[in-house]
């Protein structure tokens, strides 16, 4: 509703000039633009929106990935050396809430606002206004956030999963503060979640059915309602505990008749979901990638989409899988056992599918590939420990260990972060109009990989072994494991400098990019001139099968 | 070329999808809050989380299964913020199912000054509790102690001979907390004590 009156503009405009995409109408209809900052803080574009979701999620990227070489120099060596335990504590829960809803969460919904209209020959997102709003909450929540770790007592400490009473008995003052952050992000999320529902089943060009959109935006569509059922659970759950906090309610607390185990359900109804919203999209760029370098259709279209809809519905099905150790009825601890094992199917398709699109492809390994196929063998290692740690019985010995830090870094690093470097170099040229350095991006892919499984691997067996998660001083038998992890986290965190670098050099200029930037490459977007310009699509294009017809 | 009433047309679709993931939104927002309430009943009917064991029930003159034996542990817990002690006199049974059996608690007030609190009770394992009938209880009730007052209070139970096979240990443990809400569920408690009482 809020977008009527621009769109209308726009359309009026392009109708008497009868003009094409091109970037003539920055005004939109309402005179000259705002210039500088105000441009970035007024603007209704998706394209700018996009890019202003990508820098901030980037910037958290940094400051989380800071909190984690500062566990990881705290841990070099057993012992303390560096920082105090309490200090040690903020930063691991720190570090799990930037990284969750600052970095990985934002780094999704930047690239649905560049590539979703652009992907379904739309001319902007559904609510323009509504998403420069959800855009700029997101800097108020993580200052405010971030502002925690300067008051009396210190920032949250009781882990990014935050249970109760952890987080309400024994939390620092600074809890309520944490809280609203937390309010504050998830309405920017939900707000995100409705544009983009909105835009995929309203604005899509005339003749693209929903069996002829891209994976990506099929990814986001599922992702997007699996937002709207679970961000209200974790807004009840958060500010139940600030009652128990504040007004002296009991929702947690045991002594006036409530249950911290209440909390954990609440936590991981929405917890499990949410994981699922951090890897549901990442599937959306692989299945754009593998085939453009595959120089294939992708395999299985339709079975990807189905596998991605079982995948979303069978996440609210095994969230207790989290808490076998709590004590759970027999029947409730298999239960879900069998259901987290069954989520393997659907999952499995997808990376075979991935596989027989590459079979008998003309293969080819620009830096967006590479990054798409390491992703895949990560992310398929991060789902055999997932398996192992839902076996019940086994869980016992994994449960809040190393182990389970090693597997869901498997799946969020080399998983979900893996998968947005590989979207920002495929789309790069359709940003910028120029191809990232070569060299230098290649560089970055064998750095972070060779990082990224010397921080984690090591961790398998370190959790194996029984080190527990979230200490800042553990046994003398785990110190080389140790070792090797800080020395791959501090190569993974610095190598993460080049790709700001490539960034930086690939806004400036490079080898120029034409419309279709990568050879194979078939979707929309690549119709639009390189760089694209601030507007797209303003008389939508005919289309079939996907793809546009004269 | 799209028409001015397709433009409408489609900010229409747009405001009743809107509208739509806005009502799926307080669904869920609702749903959330319901879950307080739904997992109460949940675990009042499978026994989880202990609470089913702190309400009275009646004594039932039950057959006594002599050819069975069950040990009931008793455990006690400090709960914070709270100057009190509870011990339990009686720590093991050694009990037959069906029979009636009463327990010995201390309560010690610590502090100076009178103090309210309350055991929480739990049993495990879980599908215990509701073969547990407690027929009266300390537990039921918040207690009141004046300055270093030192009260011994009795539980009384008895398990149901359809305990379960494979359960041979029960164990209750309570924890005590302060209580500050004012003082109106004094009466409630003390209804529920004077009932298992008959």
């Amino acid at each position: 509703m809020a977008s009527e009156q621009p769109r209308k503009a726009v359309l009026q405009a392009s109708e008497s000039e009868g003009a094409t995409a091109g970037g003539a109408h920055v005004g939109e209809g309402h005179g000259s633009a705002p210039r500088g900052m105000l441009r970035w803080l007024l603007t209704t574009n998706h394209k700018d929106i996009g890019t202003l979701y990508l820098i901030f999620s980037l910037s958290m990227l940094f400051i989380g990935g800071i909190m984690a070489l500062v566990i990881r120099t705290e841990l070099f060596q057993p012992g303390l050396q560096m920082v105090q335990p309490e200090f040690f504590n903020q930063m691991t829960t720190m570090h799990g809430l930037i990284m969750v809803f600052g970095a990985i969460m934002p780094a999704f919904t930047g690239l649905a606002n560049w590539m979703i209209p652009l992907q379904i020959g739309a001319p902007d997102m559904a609510l323009p206004r509504l998403n420069n709003f959800s855009f700029w909450l997101l800097p108020v929540a993580f200052l405010l956030l971030l502002s925690t770790l300067l008051m009396e007592g210190g920032g949250p400490n009781f882990g990014w999963t935050f249970y109760a009473p952890l987080s309400t008995t024994y939390a620092p003052p600074s809890t309520s503060f944490f809280i609203f952050s937390l309010h504050i992000a998830g309405i920017s999320s939900i707000l995100g979640a409705i544009n983009i529902i909105a835009t995929i089943l309203n604005l899509r060009a005339p003749g693209m059915r929903l069996m002829d959109m891209p994976l990506f935006v099929w990814t986001w569509l599922i992702t997007a309602f699996l937002l709207i059922a679970v961000m209200p659970v974790l807004a009840g759950a958060i500010t139940m505990m600030l009652f128990d906090i504040n007004f002296g309610t009991s929702y947690f607390n045991a002594a006036g008749g409530g249950d911290p185990v209440l909390f954990q359900h609440l936590f991981w109804f929405f917890g499990h979901p949410e994981v699922y919203i951090m890897i549901l999209p990442a599937f959306g760029i692989v299945s754009a990638i593998v085939p453009t370098f595959s120089r294939k259709r992708l395999f299985g279209y339709a079975s990807m989409v189905y596998a991605t809809g079982s995948i979303a519905i069978m996440s609210f099905l095994v969230w207790a899988h989290h808490m076998f150790a709590v004590g759970l009825p027999l029947v409730a601890e298999l239960f879900f056992m069998y259901t987290t094992m069954l989520i393997a199917v659907p999952t499995g398709v997808k990376v075979f599918n991935w596989i027989a699109t590459m079979f008998r492809g003309s293969i080819s390994f620009e830096p967006p590939m590479l990054f798409a196929i390491a992703f895949i063998v990560q992310f398929t290692i991060g789902g055999f420990s997932g398996l192992m740690l839902a076996i019940a019985p086994a869980d016992f010995q994994y449960h809040d260990t190393y182990f389970v830090v090693a597997h869901f870094h498997y799946v969020l690093v080399p998983g979900a972060l893996f998968a947005i470097l590989a979207g920002a170099y495929y789309w790069l040229p359709k940003w910028t109009g120029f191809y990232p350095h070569e060299g230098l991006s290649k560089w970055h892919f064998w750095l972070s990989v060779i990082g990224v499984n010397l921080t984690f691997f090591p961790m398998h067996f370190s959790g194996l072994a029984g080190m527990p998660r979230r200490i800042p001083d553990y046994a003398l038998q785990f110190a080389d494991f140790n070792m090797l992890s800080s020395i791959g986290a501090f190569l993974f965190g610095i190598s993460q400098l080049l790709f700001l670098v490539v960034i930086v050099k690939c806004a400036r200029g490079g080898v120029r990019a034409p419309a279709c930037a990568w050879e194979g490459a078939v979707d929309l977007e690549w119709s639009v001139p390189s760089p694209a310009p601030l507007h797209t699509f303003e008389i939508p294009p005919q289309t079939r099968d996907g793809q546009i017809i004269r | 070329m799209p028409s001015r009433d397709h433009a409408a047309q489609q900010q229409q679709a747009v405001a009743r999808t809107v509208r739509r993931t806005l009502l799926a939104l307080v669904a869920m927002l609702g749903f959330a809050f319901a879950l307080v309430p739904l997992y109460d009943v949940f675990c009042n009917l499978t026994g989880l989380n202990g609470k089913a064991a702190s309400q009275a029930r009646a004594a039932v003159a039950m057959e006594i299964d002599e050819s069975r034996w069950v040990s009931v542990r008793f455990i006690t817990q400090q709960g914070q913020g709270l100057p009190w002690t509870l011990e339990a006199l009686d720590e093991q049974f050694r009990i037959h199912p069906g029979g009636q059996y009463s327990a010995r608690f201390v309560f010690t007030n610590h502090a100076d000054y009178p103090v309210r609190g309350r055991a929480v009770p739990s049993v495990s394992p879980a599908e215990g509790s509701l073969h547990l009938r407690k027929i009266m209880c300390f537990c039921f009730q918040e207690q009141t102690l004046a300055a270093g007052e030192r009260r011994e209070l009795p539980l009384v139970f008895q398990v149901d001979p359809d305990l379960p096979e494979g359960i041979r240990d029960l164990t209750l443990a309570y924890t005590l907390y302060p209580v500050t809400t004012p003082s109106s569920a004094g009466d409630d408690g003390a209804e529920h004590s004077a009932g298992g009482e008959t």
